[in-house]
């Protein structure tokens, strides 16, 4: 790693524990919904954040409630960590009317306005730009309103990237771009197609930008770093960009059991969990053994709650399929 | 009463609703001092200032998407793509992104934006330059796609897109911008989806968009001293389409021909031959004909262009041909 910066996250006990709660909780969620899909309950894709999940704990508890996120289709951890209910989540993954969006955009494209989360988008690179465009509203209504827009390692080879990068560095913009690297696109390993070993912190460089590389299975310097970039956005100094390492568990999708990856590789990452890592941290900081299974009791009753309701949920009805193509609710397209 | 060009007449709309809304916002390239390449935004930074009137980097994807992002998030964006042809390269964020948007999110997210373009040939600018891709953005659930072939027409019309919460796809005529005509002043304000009678005849409908729209009108005028008396109807806005006037119109006449700028496949003439004979096919007199630009990329040369883009001449022969077939 670049950095040997001793990171101290949160001050408070309690927003640690928080921050603990919200990782144990995106990796139950995860591996209910990878369970789902095992009893076919899940249709189509879905793109799991197991391993990833101090990224998103420590962004969304750095974060402000109103300012944004902009996830990819590996977005289910970014959208509960922003404070979204499981059970609408879930039953979006099943297809159900209680889903995040009545089961008309699905696992990638979650979005919950509302909670600060402008959408999950599926297309590499797309939302870069487009976190740009918010950033700028807010610097235009003068509100102190950052967008956070979290891709991956492969997504910086896409033209998208290098357009944003640039744009939010001249037009010094609140936006905080975050390279969740997980060393891995689909099946290839990144640096096998990439010109420079760090592919966001490197390029960072070439836009003015400071060349910050974080370890993403640390929620405490995912906070700092966070933290940081946050104040330096709302201070009107510009963009930055994050490139946080870690790893995914699984593979890249719901049917890959990725075995392209060296067993030494997935070895050595799984000793570096987020999650163990930072409940042996809380216990030494001076949280006590029961407070973290009560943690985790909680969560646990949470995910078993979360999934009889989404089972429970409606089959979307005919009456949603014609709706909200446009302003006035509609889908006509001539009189 | 002024006479205003197609081209100020952009300027002219744009800053009517600068004025009364400070959510209107401009991105592009070369918009601010140097007025646009086509000058449709001379003047808009002298009034607005450089925080509402913004230059960009060659960056039509970040141009886009920043317009995108800035909609979902309060503003009004109009985002200029100099050439339309261009869209080719930012093309998912506004077929993916901005289109899709609004009902993938259940319609928690709205995109009340502008994108307008140059469009179209005339110019002799080649093939990169010059496409009339009024069908590839006709073609996407969730853009409307709105083409004025006047300078009156642009104001309200203009208007009408920017006070619009959908995003619009705003296409103009490059070879009009220079065309001139007398606008009332005041506030002008259209609505979307209204085609318009600019002629009416007994014999044959002529059904035209944007730059085809004074062709048309040129070509009634000859086709009426030979005997052939014809409609002109000027589509305006291709989504939402107005259907019901040009259903009456050519219902009217029981003929139909549409003249079409853009490169014959799925072109809007095709969507709407088919609307015709499914719906009013008892009341045409013969076969619905297309005048189009042939499916080929566009010639540089004056003399190639020239006979691929359909032209008063075409128009008549092919109206007469029909008419005595
Ligand atoms: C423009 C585009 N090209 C290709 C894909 C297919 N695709 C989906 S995810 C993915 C890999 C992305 O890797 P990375 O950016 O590292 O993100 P990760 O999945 O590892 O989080 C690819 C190639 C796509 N969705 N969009
Ligand atoms: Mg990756």
């Amino acid at each position: 790693m670049a950095t040997t910066t001793v990171h101290s996250g949160p001050t408070e006990l309690a927003t640690k524990l928080d921050m603990y709660r919200s990782q144990v909780a995106l990796r139950q969620f995860e591996t209910r919904a990878y369970d789902l899909f095992l009893e076919n309950l899940v249709k189509g894709t879905s793109h799991l954040s197991l391993g990833q999940e101090a990224i998103a704990a420590g962004f969304a508890t750095a974060m402000k409630k109103d300012d944004w996120t902009f996830a990819t289709y590996r977005g289910h951890a970014h959208t509960l960590a922003r404070g979204v209910p499981m059970t609408p989540v879930l039953a979006e993954l099943l297809g159900r009317s209680n889903g995040l969006m009545a089961g008309k955009g699905g696992s990638m494209h979650l979005t919950s306005v509302e909670h600060g989360v402008m959408g999950s988008y599926a297309i590499i690179g797309a939302h870069l730009p487009i976190a740009c465009g918010a950033a700028w509203s807010a610097q235009y209504r003068g509100t102190d309103q950052v967008a956070v827009c979290f891709f991956g390692d492969g997504s910086t080879n896409i033209g998208s990237f290098h357009e944003a990068l640039n744009f939010a560095a001249v037009w010094k913009l609140p936006v905080i771009f975050v390279c969740e690297n997980n060393l891995w696109m689909e099946y290839t390993r990144t640096t096998e197609v990439t010109s420079v070993v760090h592919p966001a912190a490197d390029r960072a460089v070439a836009y003015g930008l400071e060349r910050i590389v974080v370890d993403g299975n640390d929620a405490d310097a995912v906070y700092d770093v966070a933290s940081t970039a946050l104040a330096r956005a709302r201070a009107g100094e510009g963009p930055s960009m994050i490139e946080a390492m870690t790893y995914r568990h699984g593979g890249h999708s719901r049917a890959d059991p990725g075995k392209y990856r060296p067993d030494e590789e997935v070895a050595e990452w799984f000793a570096k969990d987020p999650i163990p890592r930072y409940r042996a941290r809380l216990l030494d900081e001076g949280a006590s053994e029961e407070q973290l299974v009560a943690i985790e009791a909680d969560v646990a009753a949470e995910v078993e709650v979360a999934t009889e309701e989404a089972k429970a949920g409606g089959i979307p009805g005919e009456d949603l399929l014609m709706k909200d193509v446009w302003a006035d609710g509609g889908s006509s397209w001539r009189n | 009463m002024a006479q205003l060009t197609f081209r100020e007449a952009i300027a002219r709309g744009i800053a009517q609703e600068m004025r009364r809304d400070e959510s209107v916002v401009l991105l592009g390239e070369d918009i601010g001092a140097a007025g646009g390449v086509f000058k449709g935004t001379v003047g808009l930074l002298d009034e607005f200032g450089g925080v509402r009137v913004r230059d960009t980097p060659i960056s039509e994807q970040a141009i886009v998407g920043a317009a995108m992002g800035a909609a979902m998030t309060g503003l009004r964006p109009i985002a200029e793509i100099m050439f339309s042809d261009f869209f080719a390269v930012c093309w998912d964020i506004v077929a993916n992104e901005i289109a899709k948007s609004r009902y993938m999110t259940n319609g928690q997210m709205s995109f009340p934006l502008v994108i307008r373009s140059g469009n179209g040939g005339g110019l002799r600018f080649g093939a990169q330059h010059s496409q009339s891709v009024e069908n590839w953005a006709m073609m996407i659930p969730g853009l409307k796609v709105v083409v004025p072939s006047n300078a009156l027409d642009v104001i309200g019309l203009m208007a009408a897109s920017i006070r619009d919460d959908d995003p619009v796809v705003f296409l103009e005529a490059k070879v009009l911008y220079s065309s001139k005509m007398d606008v009332p002043d005041g506030e002008i304000v259209d609505t979307l989806g209204s085609a318009k009678v600019l002629r009416t005849g007994s014999d044959a409908t002529l059904v035209a968009l944007g730059a085809m729209v004074p062709k048309a009108l040129d070509a009634a005028q000859e086709l009426a001293a030979s005997g052939i008396d014809c409609t002109v109807v000027d589509v305006r806005s291709l989504v939402p389409l107005d259907t019901s006037t040009i259903l009456r119109e050519v219902g009217a006449t029981g003929r139909m021909f549409t003249v079409e700028e853009n490169p014959r496949l799925c072109g809007w003439g095709g969507e709407l031959s088919s609307i015709v004979s499914e719906e009013i096919f008892y009341d045409l007199d013969g076969p619905i004909v297309r005048i189009t630009t042939p499916h080929i990329p566009l010639p540089a040369a004056d003399a190639l262009e020239d006979m691929a883009i359909p032209s008063v001449e075409r128009i008549v022969t092919t109206v007469t041909k029909s008419m005595n077939a």
